[in-house]
């Protein structure tokens, strides 16, 4: 583990003045046309317009030798979405045609920022020039970064294999095929490169059309390949204040670490079971690496048997966890009545995207609250919990373990596209800092009168024991049928039914006094308006709050973690507030629980657009609800 | 079922009854598989603490409640992944998965097919009873083209599914077939419950309300012998009797490739060519589980046996190896990759 000691890097990592920009650098050799790319780029008003700026980075010799460290040329583009400044901050991704570029530019890269490399270029020769001894695409050099590499080469070959061009020509065309690439990860329109592609090779038009099926096919791989652009990592991107260790992590490392933590907590070995679907496979890929805490990952063929081996995990006495995205969590709304019904521990992530339907699968949106809150069959309660960003993931996937074996019920936890792939700097937790909370499975029968067990005689809490099948002399069945209490005997009767269905519902809602009470983020806990946000508007409305408030306005910003059952003091703390603010990228779902569970005028704010809020867009709200 | 140390628990058939009164309707063909199964539990030494009983959803799915070890009745068609992540959870748990014609082929076919090809280690009952009892009668994925049910008033004309065919195409490795009222049934389950790794059975069961005396042409007694092809490892394929219009057998024809029936006289089977059956013979147990009933009789009995690893040895014994030689240290997973330090106050907190 190598340890950089580096207190000045995230300040100055984070330093960006237009905190909505993307900053690109393409590196690469002077050979490959670097140069001349970022240099028409400059060039070319109709791209330096006032969303985007470029800074090329010539390097002093004109021919330097191919590959080498003083021979990388590299040019700089800073989209943006309001007036850009400069061009000159720190990337946030740095495209890496060689070993050399990457060598000679990846210290400038933001920490947690992306590194897109073609690994086609990566070769043994390649290597030694840019004095690497190992390739550090391979030897965990580059932890601290995101790292994408494939055969950008080899791709653009086959991209302008029918145009017929000679092997040099065709792997200019690289460029095209990154800054494809590029403009598919921050949702970029093409049509004003293509014009100036088709205008540039005007007298060559085999040469045009090549550049533009270039850019093309590296547009259509970020979309197959569903790589999700890191826009987000600047709204979220807090300045380390507190001294100590830290590392960069995506919110899909931190759901993992977090839910291996748990485990350990609760004593208890994970299992969990899951599908691919984007963007929540990077939990089964980061917890197919950690077996050595007692984890079991299992590929299910579906969203349905993920859940249910799961479910079945639980029930033979281990920490069941799933995860999907909207899609797959409706896939798996059964199983959850299921968990309710059989009161089995389950956490269940869902990294949300834009939906209905396939919707969107790598945008972010909020937009599946009331699927979690209400979106099962019956009477089926179950705790909620949303993370407001990637590192707060790992305390978000502790805590949706604590309630799911304390309560023995399933929980779901919330993350989105966006704090999913996201990665932000973390200060590292000690593990000894949080409470265990270990398991006790039933070892002897329950029953006072001696009988036959009692698979759910509730303690004061209304929580059932767990009973690990293999244990002598407890033998009983559960299922997803109506139960008599106390025996779980089948009992469809009127009076059982109402009775169960209460005693349910009175177990999640008393989840709401085993955790904290809400906190406001900033500003006072009464005032003129509360900015109420869940999940992850938390970088966008914290720093609107936080300007608002520098220009004296009267405005408190209050994150919810717990979205059900609510915390305990939520409503008396929002009847504080002459107005309630609710910024979401849905339709006003949270909204509509407030409302309901507190009878207040809470205001929508709402954007479904698949792009997160920007500062300004909360900062206008706040204005016009204040005015 | 384990290769593990024997469990040898000493149990009687009324230790595996529950005090749930069974709720099948009076003639059911459920009765008589419950007390097979019941019956064989004592004599393979099962310890009903560590015996589960997993199922989805139908009439056959109720089998949970009345068998006194563990049991879960889930959702409808996905047992299979409730006992993957049992298994899984705790490879010593001994599974016996029930379902139906309906949960297993229709709506859980899908899993089905999966635990069979990743030879999960547990017995899998498959109830075919041609019909949906619990819905009240409409046709199913097996039921015969023509049937008409509620669904299906002028006759369905799906073809059906053959569960026997399905398991081999999935991968199985144990395929066999019994029937609800059959003396045999006993002996195919525990035969099952030998093998190591998935063992699949369909268990042709009367539904005596829905789809009455469906399987009457090969399971009333009556007749037994002529349409009844009991296969036994090792043994010549032979059927009927004297009595019953004479001693027939199966053997190949070369020509085409096919079974045939062919008449065996004064008991030489191997001048008419009979084959002996080979549980290994996976090519033969196609055409055993293919063969139509009406020229043919109906191949019951252990049609395909021949093991292989199972998926939760391979799983577990992945994870054990992963393991070895590494501490689960979560300090030091935490502080993984490159990290940095952060010394002093720095700027603006957030």
């Amino acid at each position: 583990m190598a340890t950089v000691l580096a207190d000045t890097k995230p300040t100055a990592a984070a330093g960006n003045s237009t905190p909505e920009a993307v900053v690109v650098r393409f590196a690469g050799d002077s050979g490959d046309g670097m140069q001349l790319t970022g240099g028409q780029f400059t060039l070319s008003t109709a791209l330096a317009g006032n969303d985007l700026a470029t800074f090329p980075d010539f390097p002093a010799e004109i021919r330097a030798p191919q590959g080498t460290l003083f021979g990388v040329s590299a040019f700089q583009i800073n989209f943006g979405s309001t007036a850009i400044e400069t061009a000159g901050d720190a990337p946030d991704v740095l495209v890496a045609m060689n070993p050399a570029a990457l060598k000679t530019n990846v210290q400038a890269l933001k920490p947690g920022g992306l590194i897109i490399a073609d690994s086609g270029e990566f070769t043994k020769r390649n290597l030694e020039k840019a004095k690497y001894e190992v390739n550090p695409l391979e030897d965990g050099s580059l932890a601290k970064w995101d790292l994408l590499a494939f055969d950008i080469s080899a791709l653009t070959l086959e991209s302008v294999k029918p145009f017929g061009l000679g092997n040099k020509e065709a792997l200019r065309c690289k460029n095209m095929w990154t800054l494809g690439l590029a403009l598919w990860m921050f949702d970029r329109d093409r049509a004003p490169l293509v014009e100036w592609l088709k205008d540039k090779f005007r007298k060559n038009p085999v040469l045009a059309d090549a550049n533009i099926a270039a850019l093309n096919a590296g547009h259509a791989y970020g979309e197959t390949a569903e790589l999700a652009g890191p826009l987000k990592k600047l709204q979220i991107d807090p300045v380390p204040s507190a001294p100590g260790l830290y590392r960069t992590v995506t919110g899909a490392e931190a759901v993992s670490l977090g839910l291996v933590a748990g485990a350990q907590l609760a004593g208890l070995p994970m299992f969990f079971g899951g599908y691919p679907i984007t963007p929540a496979s990077a939990i089964l890929h980061n917890l197919v690496k950690l077996k050595e805490f007692g984890v079991t990952t299992f590929q299910a063929e579906d969203e349905i048997a993920a859940i249910c081996s799961a479910i079945g995990a639980s029930y033979a006495g281990q920490l069941g966890v799933t995860s999907s995205s909207g899609p797959g969590i409706a896939l798996k709304g059964e199983a959850m009545g299921l968990a309710i019904m059989t009161e089995l521990p389950l956490v269940i992530v869902n990294s949300q995207r834009g939906g209905p339907s396939t919707g969107l699968p790598t945008k972010t949106e909020q937009s599946d609250l009331y699927q979690a809150v209400y979106g099962r069959n019956g009477d089926a309660p179950l705790p909620v919990i949303a993370a407001r960003s990637p590192a707060d993931a790992f305390d978000c996937a502790i805590e949706a373990c604590r309630i799911a074996v304390q309560f023995m019920t399933p929980v779901i936890l919330l993350t989105d596209g966006y704090i999913a792939n996201a990665a932000e700097p973390w200060a590292v937790p000690d593990p000894s800092a949080y409470q265990p909370f270990p398991i006790e499975f039933l070892a002897e029968n329950n029953n006072p009168a001696g009988g036959k067990v009692l698979p759910y005689k509730r303690d004061a809490k209304g929580v059932r024991p767990w009973i690990k099948p293999g244990t002598p002399g407890l033998m009983h069945r559960i299922g997803g049928i109506e139960k008599a209490p106390e025996t779980g005997d089948l009992d469809y009767s009127p009076a059982v039914h109402q009775l169960q269905t209460d005693a349910r519902k009175a177990k999640i809602d008393g989840v709401a006094s085993a955790i904290p009470p809400q906190g406001v983020e900033l500003g006072n806990t009464t005032g003129k308006l509360a900015v109420v946000g869940w999940g992850s508007t938390y970088g966008p409305i914290v720093q609107a709050v936080r300007r608002a408030r520098a220009k004296g306005q009267d405005v408190s910003h209050i994150h919810v973690r717990h979205i059900w059952p609510l915390p305990e003091n939520l409503g008396d703390l929002l009847k504080g507030f002459d107005k309630v603010l609710v910024p979401e990228m849905n339709t006003g779902q949270f909204k509509t629980v407030l409302r309901d569970q507190y009878l207040i005028d809470a205001r929508p704010l709402n954007k479904t657009s698949g792009q997160p809020y920007t500062i300004a867009e909360i900062e206008a709200a706040i204005e016009a609800m204040l005015a | 079922m384990n290769d593990m140390t024997p469990i040898a628990v000493q149990t009687t058939l009324k230790d595996w009854e529950t005090d749930q009164e069974v709720r099948w309707c009076p003639g059911c063909g459920d009765y008589a598989i419950l007390k097979a199964v019941q019956r064989i539990l004592p004599e393979i030494g099962a310890d009903p603490a560590k015996t589960v009983f997993v199922s989805g959803i139908g009439c056959s799915s109720r089998f949970p409640y009345y068998v006194e070890s563990y049991g879960f009745h889930t959702i409808h068609g996905r047992a299979p992944a409730f006992a993957t992540g049992v298994k899984l959870a705790n490879p010593e748990l001994d599974i016996w998965l029930v379902t139906g014609d309906g949960d297993g082929m229709s709506i859980g076919g899908n899993h089905t097919m999966h635990l069979l090809r990743r030879n999960l280690n547990c017995q899998v009952m498959l109830f075919n009873n041609e019909i949906y009892g619990l819905t009240k009668g409409q046709y199913s994925p097996t039921s015969r083209e023509g049937t008409s049910s509620p669904s299906t008033p002028l006759g369905s004309v799906d073809h059906p599914a053959l569960p026997c065919a399905f398991a081999l195409g999935s991968g199985a490795r144990f395929v066999a077939r019994g029937f609800d009222v059959s003396k045999e049934l006993g002996g195919v389950l525990k035969a099952a419950h030998a093998h190591k790794g998935a063992a699949f059975v369909e268990i042709f069961q009367n539904c005596i309300v829905y789809n009455k005396d469906r399987f009457d042409d090969f399971a009333a007694p009556k007749g037994a012998e002529a349409s009844q092809l009991w296969l036994k490892d090792g043994e010549p394929m032979l059927f009927g009797s004297e009595k019953s219009g004479g001693v027939k057998g199966i053997a190949l024809d070369l020509a085409t490739l096919s079974l045939k029936v062919v008449d065996v006289v004064d008991g030489d089977w191997q001048a008419a060519g009979v084959i002996v059956h080979n549980a290994k013979n996976k090519a033969v147990a196609h055409m055993l589980v293919e063969m139509p009933f009406g020229p043919f009789p109906m191949a019951l009995g252990v049609i395909f046996d021949d093991p292989r690893p199972t998926y939760e040895d391979a799983v577990l014994g992945q994870d054990v190896k992963a393991r070895e030689g590494k501490v689960a240290d979560l300090g030091k997973l935490l502080a993984k990759g490159q990290t940095w330090t952060v010394s002093g106050t720095a700027a603006d907190p957030v």
